[in-house]
């Protein structure tokens, strides 16, 4: 056990490579660019809107498509079955999910320039927390959309829930709901925070075996 | 180390390659529409089945409402081409409607109204090609004689009831046109706060009957009702005739923001009217007289009126052609319902209610009812074919369900371009529909015509329904706005096309060139005049200012088409005299000077020198 603890320990003290710091410089870059790209989208046909009503979700804000006339569209048909409007004041996330990003792009920076294991491993897993909660926090505001109608609505409709991910039909609409470029940008970026870290350990189960064979 | 970079450099290049294109993933065209088009041949055919070559005839009229336009259009199915627009309730420059004496005096005050449900005239529950008859909001129903296309009556406004939507509705030997109230107020009329809505405020049907030799209208009774919206309606045919059903909603009696509050109950009502026991009634003298009219009050006057419990907000409410099913329409569910006429006749002999409201019994609704069809989401309006065909429109599906009496059975759906209202098919609502030719009468039309801005045209769709699958043949595009329609065999329509001078008994008509000339008695002067190709006879004639004057002119000529003008300048003066017709404007001189007048509508080759001056002193 205490071997492994020292393991672990020199492990984490240890150095990352050049590349892998190129990887968390670029990881950066990544959560950086999510400021100017849409997360996810819904979009949404119906025979009276056979071009679709679009609704980009940003990581600070929602956009409508057509110029931001669909969000006001989608509100005013949401209105007859008693759902409550989508408007940003209901996102608490955007206004912490900005900031969360940045400060996370600041530890990929901190770890490139520091270049320690155990940096990568906390901006590693710290952004896994980050984009696991973002996920529940989206599919729940979702759900408790499609079931807080209001009683006294016109037309009553049972509860439902949104799809977060696909395709579903929901009385005369056929909805579509998939991630869009910054979530890929995210996506980019755990992919290249985990790949560094699992490359680092495999250079260094590489350089202990050297270090034995030396010994 | 370089290697190690370089493929690492790859890696993230990749990666934000793949982000870039993921920007473009949204999709383009729901996957219920990806390879929907319509074949080449379905488009020949339909070319075909819609085409009317040059110089043949349509086969049927349909005469469209025109909505707050307060005109009727005039379309030839199958071509769909729009042939004529007869105003009604507002002036027509056009035809010089609402322009002359006899037209202005006919609107009164009003220059406008909101038109609604045409209503063709009928012998044994089939079309006869008589008359049309339209209603309009402001309590107002007309009557358009179906020999000239012009429109001869208009009655109303009407005591008490107040905004004539549910109407025109004609019983199966145009015995009845009916009206009755979407906007409840006070009966008698007063100044009443909106929180007495519920008690002090009363909605009206009313009767009104039609001359069976000159369609002349005459307003017979009214029935007291609880304030709710009567919306549509139609009249029992057949096994039901006598009877007339309207739907209503906000049986909630809610006022403020109807959209919520008047969509609280799960069911409203269709209100039965035994429209013969109504006759009898006020024959008996049971009517209260209010404001002038006899109403009577079905607390004191009982068996006349019945509510039949439908759900939720029901709009359209159609009799089959048998007359033994009532088809009521639900707009905020997604099935209508099929009420059994002869179940209902049980369930009033045997007391079978559920309820009252202000007097009136509710029938059970598990007594009464037959189906709930299973249509989709917003069904509206019904017409028939033969066979026991039905079919549906569906506002929120946009779309038209083809359903079957008795089996309900649910068999094609057409979807419409976009958010189906009414729909009218060829002789739909009579008691021998044709079932070859339906329309759609669309509310949006955005994208399906070249773009004229943002005030958009209304879409109607053509579909074939001679076979299993409707199928859509042609889009029409028409002015604001159809509501309902109906479509009539063109061969039941014997028009004619000049005034035949032996019928003129106009009292200030002339034929011969030599009655023409101005007479003046005190400050009233009257000119009578006669037009004809390609004079105005007087050419000149002078008045005082401040003369009342009167001008009468004739058109002697008994040819198709040559209709000539007379458009007074300054004085916004415009009227059209077809061949054979004599038409009067009367108006103060008040301005001084010299005026032409000229003729506005084309009639020869000398058409241009066709003209006149009008000298005030």
């Amino acid at each position: 056990m205490q071997a492994f603890l020292q393991r672990t320990n020199w492990f984490l003290a240890g150095p990352i490579s050049l590349p892998v710091r190129l990887m968390l410089l670029a990881a950066a870059v990544l959560l950086a660019a999510t400021y100017f790209l849409p997360l996810w989208n819904l979009t949404m046909f119906a025979p009276q809107y056979p071009d679709g009503l679009r609704l980009d979700i940003y990581s600070y804000a929602l956009a409508g498509g057509n110029r931001g006339q669909d969000i006001k569209e989608i509100n005013v048909l949401n209105h007859y079955i008693g759902m409550q409007d989508l408007v940003n004041e209901s996102f608490t996330e955007f206004k912490w999910m900005p900031f969360v990003i940045g400060a996370l792009a600041l530890l990929a920076l901190r770890a490139a320039v520091h270049g320690t294991v155990a940096a990568l491993l906390d901006v590693t897993m710290l952004f896994l927390y980050f984009g696991a909660f973002s996920l529940w926090s989206f599919g729940y505001k979702l759900y408790r959309y499609g079931h807080d109608l209001n009683p006294t609505a016109a037309v009553q409709v049972p509860p439902f829930m949104p799809p977060v991910f696909g395709y579903q039909k929901i009385a005369n609409f056929e909805v579509y709901s998939y991630p869009r470029a910054a979530s890929y940008a995210m996506g980019a970026a755990i992919v290249l925070l985990l790949g560094g870290l699992i490359w680092t350990w495999w250079q260094s189960r590489g350089q202990a075996r050297e270090d034995r064979g030396a010994a | 180390m370089s290697r190690f970079n370089r493929s690492a450099c790859a890696g993230v290049i990749a990666l934000v390659f793949l982000a870039g294109v993921a920007i473009q993933c949204t999709p383009s065209q729901p996957a219920s529409r990806r390879g929907g088009a319509a074949v080449q041949s379905d488009v020949a055919l339909a070319a075909q089945k819609t085409y009317v070559a040059p110089g043949d005839l349509d086969t049927y009229y349909m005469f469209a409402s025109g909505g707050h336009s307060g005109q009727v259009y005039v379309y030839g199915i199958p071509s769909m081409r729009h042939l004529a627009s007869i105003p009604v309730f507002t002036p027509y420059p056009a035809t010089g409607y609402g322009f002359d004496d006899d037209s202005k005096k006919m609107l009164g005050d009003l220059t406008w109204g909101d038109v609604h449900h045409p209503a063709l005239s009928e012998t044994k529950g089939d079309y006869d090609g008589r008359w049309l008859f339209i209603n309009e909001m402001n309590g107002r129903i007309a009557r358009i004689d179906l020999r000239d296309f012009k429109t001869k009556q208009i009655l109303g406004p009407v005591p008490n009831l107040h905004g004539n939507h549910a109407s025109s509705f004609v019983t199966p030997n145009t015995e009845y046109a009916m009206m009755a109230t979407r906007f409840s107020r006070p009966v008698p009329q007063r100044p009443v706060g909106v929180d007495k809505y519920a008690t002090e405020y009363k909605g009206i049907i009313a009767g009104v009957k039609i001359d069976p030799k000159s369609g002349e209208m005459s307003l017979a009774w009214q029935i007291l009702m609880p304030p709710f919206d009567y919306d549509l309606g139609d009249a029992g045919k057949l096994a039901s005739d006598g009877w007339m059903f309207f739907s209503s909603y906000n049986s909630e009696r809610a006022i403020g923001k109807l959209e919520v509050t008047a969509s609280q109950r799960d069911q409203d009502y269709i209100a039965a009217v035994d429209w013969r026991a109504a006759e009898k009634a006020i024959a008996e003298g049971k009517g209260d007289t209010i404001a002038g009219v006899k109403v009577l009050d079905p607390q004191k006057v009982p068996g006349i009126v019945y509510l039949m419990p439908c759900g939720k907000s029901p709009h359209g409410v159609d009799v089959s052609p048998d007359g033994k099913w009532i088809i009521g329409s639900g707009k905020l569910q997604g099935v209508t319902t099929a009420f059994n006429f002869e179940k209902m006749q049980t369930a009033i002999r045997n007391k079978d209610f559920q309820g009252e409201e202000d007097g009136i019994p509710v029938l059970k609704y598990a007594s009464i009812k037959d189906a709930e069809v299973q249509v989709g989401l917003g069904p509206l309006h019904t017409q028939f074919g033969p066979d026991g065909w039905a079919y549906t429109s569906l506002f929120v599906d946009s779309a038209i369900a083809k359903w079957k009496l008795g089996t309900w059975e649910v068999v094609d759906k057409a979807p419409m371009s976009y958010s189906i209202g009414h729909l009218s098919a060829a002789e739909g609502d009579t008691v021998s529909p044709d079932g070859n030719y339906l329309v759609g009468l669309n509310k949006l039309s955005h994208g399906r015509h070249l773009s004229v801005g943002p005030s958009q045209p209304e879409s109607s769709q053509l579909l074939d329904i001679t076979e299993e699958k409707m199928k859509l043949l042609y889009d029409a595009f028409t002015e604001p706005e159809p509501h309902y329609a109906q479509i009539i065999k063109a061969d039941k329509i014997k028009t004619i096309e000049v005034y035949p001078k032996e019928e003129n008994k106009h009292p200030l008509a002339i034929w011969d060139i030599k009655d023409a000339g101005v007479s003046r008695n005190g400050k009233k002067v009257t000119v009578k005049m006669i037009v004809v190709r390609s004079t105005f006879t007087p050419t000149a004639f002078e008045v005082q200012a401040g003369d009342e004057v009167t001008v009468a002119i004739t058109n002697i000529e008994q040819t198709t088409d040559e209709l000539h003008g007379f458009g007074l300048l300054d004085y916004n003066i415009n009227l059209v005299i077809d061949p054979g017709e004599t038409k009067t404007v009367t108006f103060t001189a008040k301005k001084g000077g010299v005026f032409a007048y000229y003729c506005t509508n084309f009639c020869s080759a000398l058409h241009q020198e066709m003209q006149g001056y009008m000298i005030v002193k």
